[in-house]
């Protein structure tokens, strides 16, 4: 008789197990909330107060519905990671959610996202939002799956104290690498203990490592990019990827770079917008057109004059050749869960949040490059920042990432080899190998194009 | 019988899970996480190919043998030995020292020890306080730094596991092989050690295994890095799971840790049965 006794707790555990895992599942198809995850970047975050707002906007307008916002505070990996692993249940899955470009194709290949085509036939604004913005939200079968908050550039930002402290004139427009590494052994040798010109390198810094570094010396060599869009394969051997270490190389041995240990931590980037070009003690560096939120008033750094101090200029490409420039774009967006019980409502508070008046608040709040053009042509926006004009003006040399489920995984491979020329661990022609093995064990043989 | 359903569904569950997953394709995203397939071996074929995995087994092995199995086992017997000895002041002040390090959230802890061998943490200070240069512990000697860490971390368990084993052993033993003129060394080897052969092993067994699963104190410290000298199985397993989305891959490496862990406490358990009178 003591085995029955036994079982019968155990029996009230499974049950007790069985009722919960019911008692989630009826919830969440019969109420009206509506969970809304994002990215929340530090305690002032334009994203975090776009959301807020909505939600009261949001609220305020449909009576008996709630709004549960879910900031998730980490790097744009971790949030990707966290984003995915709550869509894989639909019981912890969000109804609308911010969404990197970069991600999209491949979310929508796993059934995260709801098509939006005939939300978006009904509503009156869609036709403000410019067509290259529109295309950010398409996957492969031509529908639309997200809409864009808006856009960003890369572009050099330098300090017009430290280069007129050596004797360089203001302003400053580099036409080949080799004009910028003799600004910095200029600056190198009029103030030694600067730091003349920086490039991120590394798997610390993760993404921006090649948003921020080294696409832009890629795709302004004479072999292109990571993909050759029409063949649709991945390019290997390709002398343009050994080019561009080898001018990583010699930043970093020159030590006209921050010093490689400093490099491959994952905050680097707040040391150079913090404390290098505020403090000047840096000449320059490539950065995202949002680098001036962070100086604006209430953004992480503030700086009250980086107005007058910062210079902007377009990355050259290698030797000059056209178009003359390069730049890397991404930007996110907000879509809408594919198994949301309230697909209507979830569109509503998307449109809410990006009706002119918030998108206008956060474009300038965030420093993004408008992707409405009743925005792009509001004089708040020009105004936002002394800089809108010059990197909204890189727009027409602009690339972006190929995004395939394949890519983060083939854009570490870049990483480990920028890290490896770097530390001294590889020469740029092994690390290039490196890659191009890499690349094969990923893609497979059959997609890989032989330059 | 409710353990076993307990042990069932909260154990061997995610275990059966991991097993039957390192045979899909199982992605975090792309067209894999909706319909992942049967692969069979692929996984196991592209981690035994894989150039980083050599590399991370011998990391792993070499952590838990210096931090945990030579580290933190000797230092917590020879500490559990001396505070037998020590005043009983001195035996409470270490005491504290070395349980304050084991009862932090290891996320705190692993943050002291970033801010111990950081570039300008602690460490530097103290040695450039005396004249001697900086070294980036965490860069140049990654692993040193973490296995320095977790000996830090975990000594405290093995030393309150010897200390139970140590107050056990009669003193009548002792003190019998004292009057037949053994020194303290001979009374230690032939006669403690011995007596306490179970908590050794049981010891070893808990602290290879705590230290097979260390993630936390590695990632917040190198995350794995430089150009991979710390990535050891479980960081790696992270990384293919949920930086690549590859959840398929990462349950097979988190099987083949799983294997290495089994093998481990099978020779502890060996080791436990052979010298049985």
């Amino acid at each position: 008789m003591r085995g029955a006794s036994r079982i019968v707790p155990a029996a009230a555990v499974a049950a007790l197990l069985a009722l919960s895992g019911c008692s989630a599942g009826t919830e969440s198809s019969e109420d009206t909330t509506l969970r809304i995850i994002y990215q929340k970047a530090g305690d002032a975050s334009p994203l975090d107060t776009l959301m807020q707002t909505t939600k009261e906007q949001f609220e305020a307008a449909n009576q008996g519905v709630t709004v549960e916002l879910e900031p998730v505070e980490g790097t744009d990996e971790d949030y990707n990671t966290r984003l995915a692993l709550s869509q894989r249940s639909p019981d912890t899955a969000p109804d609308v959610f911010y969404e990197d470009t970069f991600r999209l194709r491949s979310d929508v290949d796993a059934g995260y996202l709801l098509k939006l085509d005939e939300h978006l036939a009904g509503w009156d604004e869609w036709e403000n939002f410019n067509a290259a913005a529109k295309e950010a939200g398409k996957a492969d079968d031509g529908g639309t799956y997200a809409v864009p908050l808006g856009t960003d550039t890369r572009v050099i930002w330098y300090n017009k104290q430290v280069l007129q402290d050596a004797g360089i004139e203001v302003p400053w427009q580099p036409e080949s690498w080799d004009d910028i590494l003799e600004m910095a052994r200029t600056v190198k040798e009029a103030k030694p203990d600067s730091v003349p010109f920086s490039m991120y390198a590394g798997t610390g810094t993760g993404e921006g490592t090649v948003m921020q570094s080294f696409y832009e010396l890629l795709y302004g060599t004479e072999s292109g990019g990571l993909y050759n869009e029409s063949e649709q394969k991945w390019i290997a051997g390709s002398e343009g990827f050994v080019d561009s270490l080898a001018f990583l190389k010699t930043l970093y041995d020159e030590e006209l770079a921050v010093t490689p240990a400093e490099a491959l931590d994952p905050n680097v980037w707040q040391t150079v917008i913090g404390t290098l070009l505020p403090g000047n003690k840096m000449g320059g560096t490539v950065e995202g057109s949002y680098a001036p939120s962070f100086w604006q008033e209430g953004g992480q750094f503030e700086w009250a004059e980086y107005g007058e101090v910062m210079g902007v200029s377009p990355f050259p490409t290698q030797n000059g050749q056209e178009p003359g420039a390069v730049s890397m774009s991404g930007g996110w967006t907000l879509a809408v869960g594919a198994g949301t019980g309230n697909p209507d409502l979830a569109f509503e508070f998307l449109t809410t949040a990006m009706n002119q008046e918030n998108l206008l608040q956060y474009t300038i709040d965030n420093s993004q490059i408008a992707v409405r053009t009743d925005i792009a042509e509001d004089p708040a926006y020009l105004e936002a920042n002394p800089f809108v004009e010059d990197v909204s003006a890189v727009v027409d040399v602009t690339h972006y990432r190929p995004a395939t489920s394949d890519y983060a995984e083939i854009s570490t491979a870049v990483q480990e080899a920028t890290e490896a020329v770097i530390t001294g661990g590889a020469s740029p022609e092994e690390a290039a190998a490196t890659y191009d093995e890499a690349l094969v064990s990923i893609v497979g043989e059959e997609n890989v194009l032989e330059e | 019988m409710p353990a076993l359903i307990l042990i069932g569904i909260f154990l061997a569950g995610p275990i059966l899970w991991s097993f039957y997953g390192s045979f899909t394709n199982a992605a975090l995203t792309g067209a894999n996480a909706k319909n992942p397939e049967w692969i069979g071996f692929e996984n196991y074929v592209n981690l035994f190919t894989d150039p980083l995995f050599p590399q991370s087994l011998l990391l792993t092995v070499i952590f838990v043998l210096v931090s945990a199995v030579i580290g933190q086992n000797f230092l917590g017997l020879g500490l559990a030995l001396l505070m037998r000895r020590a005043h009983r002041v001195v035996a409470a002040v270490v005491g504290v020292c070395v349980v304050a390090a084991w009862v932090l959230p290891e996320i705190v802890a692993a943050f002291v020890a970033y801010a111990f061998f950081f570039r300008d943490g602690t460490l530097n200070q103290l040695t450039g306080l005396v004249g001697l240069p900086g070294v980036d512990w965490l860069f140049e000697h990654p692993m040193l730094a973490i296995i320095l860490a977790n000996i830090w971390r975990g000594t405290a368990f093995s030393m309150m596991v010897y200390q139970a084993a140590l107050g056990d052993v009669p003193r009548e033993v002792t003190e019998a092989a004292e009057i037949d003129g053994a020194g303290s060394a001979q009374s230690l080897v032939f006669v403690t050690l011995p007596m306490i052969r179970r908590s050794i092993a049981t010891n070893l067994m808990l602290i290879t295994l705590q230290t097979l699963a260390v993630f936390t104190l590695i990632y917040v410290m190198t995350a794995g890095g430089p150009t991979n000298r710390s990535t050891t199985l479980p960081i790696m397993a992270y990384e293919e799971a949920f930086r690549y989305s590859d959840i398929g891959y990462g349950t097979a490496i988190a099987v083949v840790l799983l294997i290495i862990g089994a093998a481990f406490s099978l020779a502890y358990i060996r080791l436990l049965r052979e010298r049985k009178p």
